[in-house]
């Protein structure tokens, strides 16, 4: 949901990649399956006792924090999806829900009570048993939080999707949790919350150990300090029943994980994972060439084709991203939708995606990737069509095109926008040539950028996007248009309604219609040109046969494969 | 001595006084103000109002300086934005690798530095003393992270000889009492520890080093010249002194005194060169922590930074100044 | 980064070459010309900054392309970027962007020129109108200027320029104003120091026994004697303006259009194809270390020709 979060999110092929491993070693053929006990007898056959159980990946920045629950950056999440596990996963290579330490669960018709039955016999690293009183033990902890806890720079995912807390009951959509027994738990809801599930793979909601919580006093946080500051937990003692114990972290430098001897699954190949931090792209790249890292994120498009050149392993993502072009309506002929109509007809999407953004990327015709519930087929979609696009001006009275800021981030790479400056340049001069001068007005992505485009009306066109959190339509038009934005500076009670009620409804395929023509409304009323859903990559060296890249980044380590 | 000492740090009061009246000032000019550097993001106009009145910063500016003065007495710098972590506990940890890269750097300016300005001195007008001054020119006219890309690219990728990033592989188990890597290593016994963060060093190190060796090179050759036709040295020529005495005890003697001067300035300019080697080479140091503060504008991070950096520049300068004495007895410190 | 670079003593104009002007009529300027005639070392940096000068300036006649221009547009992928010669009419190719290396080279020459002068001038007034303040007035004025001075001097020069182009926000102004004013305490601290050494030199107590007031003696004797330091220093900040300049693009403290042609620029936008097309961080790269070449060159030979101590007595 943030765009923060997103840092180091994609889609991958799971699937396409396990074929192409099929093809180089036999090992990985038998492992496509996830058979567990043939993976075992290999790793101890002999057959791969070379093979070295350290695996190094370059993250391109420390976690913020080590609590994922109080953690909302993509890489704080890539290191608690190794030590934590939640009650819900996702299903591999898909941004579907699938059971994880909940079997099973049951929702209940009026869609506020559902019914989870846990795995039996996990434990915590520190050997706490995970059971139903750990459960709500997590669930209450989330509710209870005061002050600056519920501080959308701490609790940003657990404060935006569950609404409310201990304190302002009236928001809430959590409200109570039940235990029965050991292995069965009820979670209620206040008010109906049709994305509860699939919301509960995100790693901020996994569960971790209630002794260690209370013994690192995880809560602890904000003091007397400008910023919130972090809690001894946060900083080095997170546990959970995920197949990776937390060992150091070396600031700036690295963070170590070592195999939980006890993980209730398949341990894998891996005993030691280390996060190596280099925050440069560049860098991570030759780190990779130099042997001293196994793989990296984000592989910017350039590097793509000579990596694989060179004898490393690519492996895209599943596009689960936008990356739009927003129009502000606060900027008068912006407002005009003959002008907004002109600059749709007047961009080139294919030229953009081929020229500046990696393969695999598609182009977008509206605000939600392809798998995502609501796509709709027949949406209304505005061709590349200069001559149109002159004509629409003239018709708005600016035959001779007018001028318009345009904003756009620097130094930054996105999952959705690897090269911000390579998209603003393209662009500024497709529209150029249909008579749309743009006035460049580069920032800092965070706070400068952000700051401008989302908190003030100061702002034309402006390039953003959005990566998916998982398979939820609201996560994504619902975050963009669902109210009156700074951002987009129009107000459409019917879409704001239209976006209200589809929330509201708890039957899947109903809901999946009225995304369906929700999405063709916002084509029609065109408050950004959707452009394309860039594939985000990861490179690896070639002992690493298979990496199970996830459109979500639900990547856990265990399933890497690696040969040597 | 003592009172020398104690007279000088009294002076750098004053400095940092005036220096935090600026930095505070510095801050309250940020675009956007204190709170949206805070906020980043998710900063909507509620928020910033919020923030404002929490950390009173829509009280008046004087109130306000005396309340960050006062924490700064305390030794209470603020908590990183980036990192939520102390400032002052982000500069204790990574400092001793800057100053490692430092010192290394330093060792090879002037390794390498002294000797050849000697010899170009020397040896005037022939083919050292131009090779000298053409390594100068290139040491002063190339950008620093430049150098450091070319020698990233040639030693670290194209011929695989040095590692390209970090201070120690990470699949080196290494115990660190210090945070000196090389120096945990030699106390440890852990000698592939040591050796390997040392590798790690070199390419950084000789980025870095290359300005303050350009400079030390000129300096040196300037400063023999000078001294090797001085009347003293012409003396002792003419009373039949052997030639290395004269050498050693005259000429480099009397030479150094300007070098070491030179030394001193260089080490506050080695923290620019730091942020800039340190970020192309991935190291754990204060330059590239300032980088990263830079690009998040966490500015109590900049704030504290540039406190500590300006209190460690003068002690340099006073410790520059008190080895005056050393070199040259007739210099007495004042 | 940059610094007051110390002497290079010892230059190639021998003290004892004849044909210097040892006469008494000779000015300072006129005998340093001449010195600075005979000296390799000035002649090849002159040569520099003169190529220099000339590309920038005719940059519109010499450019195929303007600067900003992106006459490649349609011929770079993600994945290919035309190095020199692979394609016609591009002769050091493409770069990111589908922008003209070769002109934005040469426009780069142009913006390169004027970061440095503006930065360079700005740092020259900031810091003469601090310098002759404290230089000529001595006393608490003296004092206090120099107490503040010693403030920006103890933070480091390109923290200070990061510093002040973080409040002026991303623009190529800010760009100039962060490296003029980061230069002010070093010509503040110069000036003053030549003139407090001329203060005791005999035609300044000539110029007081006839009674001039401090005002005409500060502004037309110890100013113009204590410029030939500052002139050299404002030579060799050409030089670091230069290399500055393109640390800042580095950290990201540019502005602008990200195509625009300035080589700090390209150097910072060419890092993250420096395994796929390194000319396009070479060549600026080179661009930047060969001006700032010529501008040292010139500093120092000027500053040794100006130097008492290598001129005949």
């Amino acid at each position: 949901m943030s765009k923060r979060v997103t840092s180091a999110r994609g889609a991958g092929t799971a699937r396409s990649r396990a074929t192409l491993t099929a093809g180089i070693s036999i090992a990985a053929l038998l492992l496509t399956g996830c058979v567990q006990s043939e993976r075992e007898e290999d790793a101890g056959g002999g057959g791969d006792s070379a093979v070295d159980p350290t695996f190094v990946f370059a993250a391109s920045s420390d976690p913020k924090s080590l609590d994922p629950a109080f953690a909302s950056d993509g890489e704080s999440f890539r290191v608690s999806r190794q030590i934590f596990e939640g009650l819900v996963g996702v299903e591999p290579g898909t941004a579907d829900p699938a059971p994880l330490l909940a079997e099973s669960w049951e929702t209940a018709e009026d869609g506020l009570s559902t019914v989870f039955q846990l795995k039996e016999g996990v434990t915590f690293h520190d050997g706490t048993p995970f059971n139903a009183d750990a459960v709500c033990f997590n669930f209450d902890r989330w509710y209870n939080w005061t002050g600056i806890q519920q501080a959308e720079t701490t609790s940003y995912y657990y404060g935006s999707l569950f609404r409310g807390f201990a304190d302002s009951p009236e928001d809430a959509v959590y409200e109570s949790c039940e235990a029965q027994g050991d292995n069965e738990v009820t979670i209620n809801l206040a008010k109906p919350f049709a994305g509860f599930i699939p919301a509960l793979s995100l790693p901020a909601f996994a569960m971790q150990s209630p002794t260690a919580l209370e013994e690192f006093s995880a809560d602890e946080i904000g003091g007397t300090a400008e910023a919130p500051s972090l809690s001894e937990y946060a900083l080095g003692e997170p546990v959970g029943t995920g197949p990776f114990m937390f060992d150091s972290w070396n600031v700036g430098q690295q963070l170590e994980l070592s195999i939980y001897d006890d993980y209730w699954g398949d341990k894998g190949q891996i005993t030691k994972t280390i996060f190596r931090i280099i925050d440069d792209p560049q860098a991570r790249r030759q780190a990779l060439e130099a042997g001293t890292i196994d793989g990296y994120d984000l592989v910017a498009p350039a590097d793509t084709q000579s990596l694989k050149d060179a004898g490393y392993n690519i492996t895209p993502r599943d596009p689960f991203t936008i990356l739009y072009l927003g129009m502000n309506q606060a900027v008068p002929e912006l407002k005009d939708p003959l002008v907004r109509e002109a600059i749709s007809h007047a961009i080139d999407k294919q030229a953009l995606v081929d020229q500046t953004l990696p393969e695999g990327t598609k182009v977008a015709t509206q605000f939600i990737p392809e798998v995502v519930d609501g796509y709709n087929e027949d949406v209304t979609t505005y061709d590349f069509d200069p001559e149109r696009a002159k004509e629409l001006l003239a018709e708005a009275g600016y035959p001779d095109g007018f001028e318009v800021t345009f904003n756009y981030p620097t130094n930054v790479s996105r999952p959705y926008m690897p090269t911000p400056e390579q998209v603003f340049t393209n662009l500024q001069a497709q529209l150029s040539d249909v008579g749309i001068t743009v006035t460049p007005a580069p920032a800092a992505w965070s706070p400068d950028y952000l700051n401008q485009v989302q908190g003030t009306a100061d702002h034309g066109l402006h390039l953003l996007g959005w990566t998916g959190d998982y398979n939820d339509t609201d996560n994504f038009i619902g975050v963009f248009f669902g109210q009156e934005k700074l951002e987009f500076g129009f107000d459409n009670p019917e879409l704001f309604t239209a976006l209200d009620d589809a929330r509201a409804v708890s039957d899947r395929d109903e809901q999946t219609e009225l995304y369906k023509d929700i999405n063709e409304q916002i084509a029609e009323f065109n408050p950004a040109v959707p452009l394309a859903h860039p594939a985000p990559s990861l490179a690896f060296a070639p002992r690493v046969t298979s990496y199970p890249a996830s459109p979500v980044n639900d990547e856990v380590f265990t399933e890497i494969e690696l040969s040597e | 001595m003592l009172r020398v000492i104690g007279k000088r740090i009294a002076l750098l009061i004053p400095t940092l006084f005036g220096l935090s009246i600026l930095l505070f000032l510095w801050v309250r000019s940020l675009p956007g103000g204190p709170a949206t550097a805070l906020l980043g993001e998710k900063a909507t106009p509620e928020a910033i109002a919020r923030v404002n009145e929490l950390y009173g910063f829509d009280r008046p500016l004087i109130a306000q300086y005396f309340t960050y003065i006062g924490k700064l007495l305390q030794g209470d710098f603020g908590v990183s934005i980036n990192t939520g972590r102390p400032v002052l506990e982000e500069f204790a940890t990574r400092f001793p690798a800057t100053l490692e890269l430092t010192i290394i750097a330093l060792i090879f300016a002037i390794g390498v530095g002294v000797p050849l300005g000697y010899l170009a001195a020397r040896h005037y007008g022939r083919l050292v003393d131009h090779g000298s001054v053409v390594l100068s020119l290139i040491g002063i006219t190339v950008p620093v992270f430049f150098l450091a890309f070319i020698l990233k690219y040639l030693f670290a990728i194209q011929w695989s000889l040095l590692p390209p990033d970090g201070r120690q592989n990470p699949r080196i188990n290494a115990t660190h009492y210090t945070d000196f890597y090389v120096l945990d290593g030699l106390l440890t016994g852990e000698y592939d520890a040591a050796w390997d963060a040392f590798l790690h060093l070199i390419l950084p190190g000789l980025a870095l080093g290359t300005i303050p060796l350009a400079i030390i090179v000129r300096i040196t050759r300037a400063s023999v010249l000078e001294v090797q036709n001085a009347d003293f040295v012409r003396t002792a020529r003419a009373k039949g002194l052997m030639e290395r005495t004269i050498r050693g005890s005259f000429i480099l003697r009397n030479a150094m005194l300007p070098v070491v001067t030179t030394i001193g300035l260089q080490l506050g300019l080695l923290i620019s060169g730091a942020v800039l080697t340190e970020t192309v080479f991935a190291f754990n140091g204060i330059g590239r922590f300032l980088r990263d503060a830079i690009f998040g504008l966490d500015y109590p991070v900049l704030q504290g930074f540039i406190i500590f950096i300006a209190i460690f520049y003068a002690l340099i300068n006073l410790v520059v100044d008190l080895s005056y004495s050393v070199i040259d007895p007739r210099v007495r410190v004042q | 980064m940059s610094a007051i670079l110390p002497p290079a003593a010892g230059g190639s104009a021998a003290p004892d070459d004849p044909a210097i002007d040892t006469g008494r009529g000779a000015g300072l300027w006129r005998n340093a010309f001449v010195r600075l005639r005979r000296n390799p070392q000035a002649i090849v940096g002159a040569v520099i900054i003169g190529l220099f000068l000339l590309v920038a300036l005719l940059a519109p006649i010499l450019a195929p392309y303007g600067g900003n221009d992106l006459p490649g547009r349609t011929e770079i992928t993600p994945t290919t970027i035309p190095g020199p010669g692979e394609l016609d009419g591009f002769p050091l190719g493409l770069d990111r962007f589908g922008g003209d290396v070769l002109s934005k080279l040469i426009w780069g020459a142009q913006a390169s020129l004027l970061i440095g002068v503006v930065s360079t001038a700005l740092g020259l007034a900031g810091g003469m109108l601090l310098g002759v303040l404290a230089g000529g007035f001595g006393g608490w004025v003296d004092n206090l200027i120099m107490r503040f001075v010693d403030i920006l001097l103890s933070v480091p020069n390109l923290l200070l320029a990061v510093s002040i182009a973080a409040v002026l926000g991303q623009s190529a102004y800010a760009i100039m104003i962060a490296i003029g004013v980061s230069q002010i305490p070093i010509f503040a601290r110069l000036l003053r120091s030549t003139m407090l050494s001329q203060r005791g030199a005999d035609y300044i107590l000539a110029a007081q026994t006839l009674g001039l007031s401090r005002r005409t003696i500060t502004m037309s004797h110890l100013l113009p004697n204590s410029m030939g330091p500052v002139i050299v220093q404002a030579t060799l900040t050409l030089a670091t303006a230069v290399i500055d300049a393109a640390a800042l693009s580095f950290l990201g403290l540019g502005g602008g259009l990200p195509q625009t042609a300035e080589w700090g620029r390209m150097l910072t936008y060419a890092q993250a194809e420096l395994a796929v097309a390194p000319q396009l961080a070479f060549l600026p790269g080179a661009c930047i270390a060969i001006t700032a070449l010529g501008f040292t060159l010139l500093g120092e030979s000027l500053r040794e020709a100006l130097d008492p101590k290598t001129r005949t007595k």
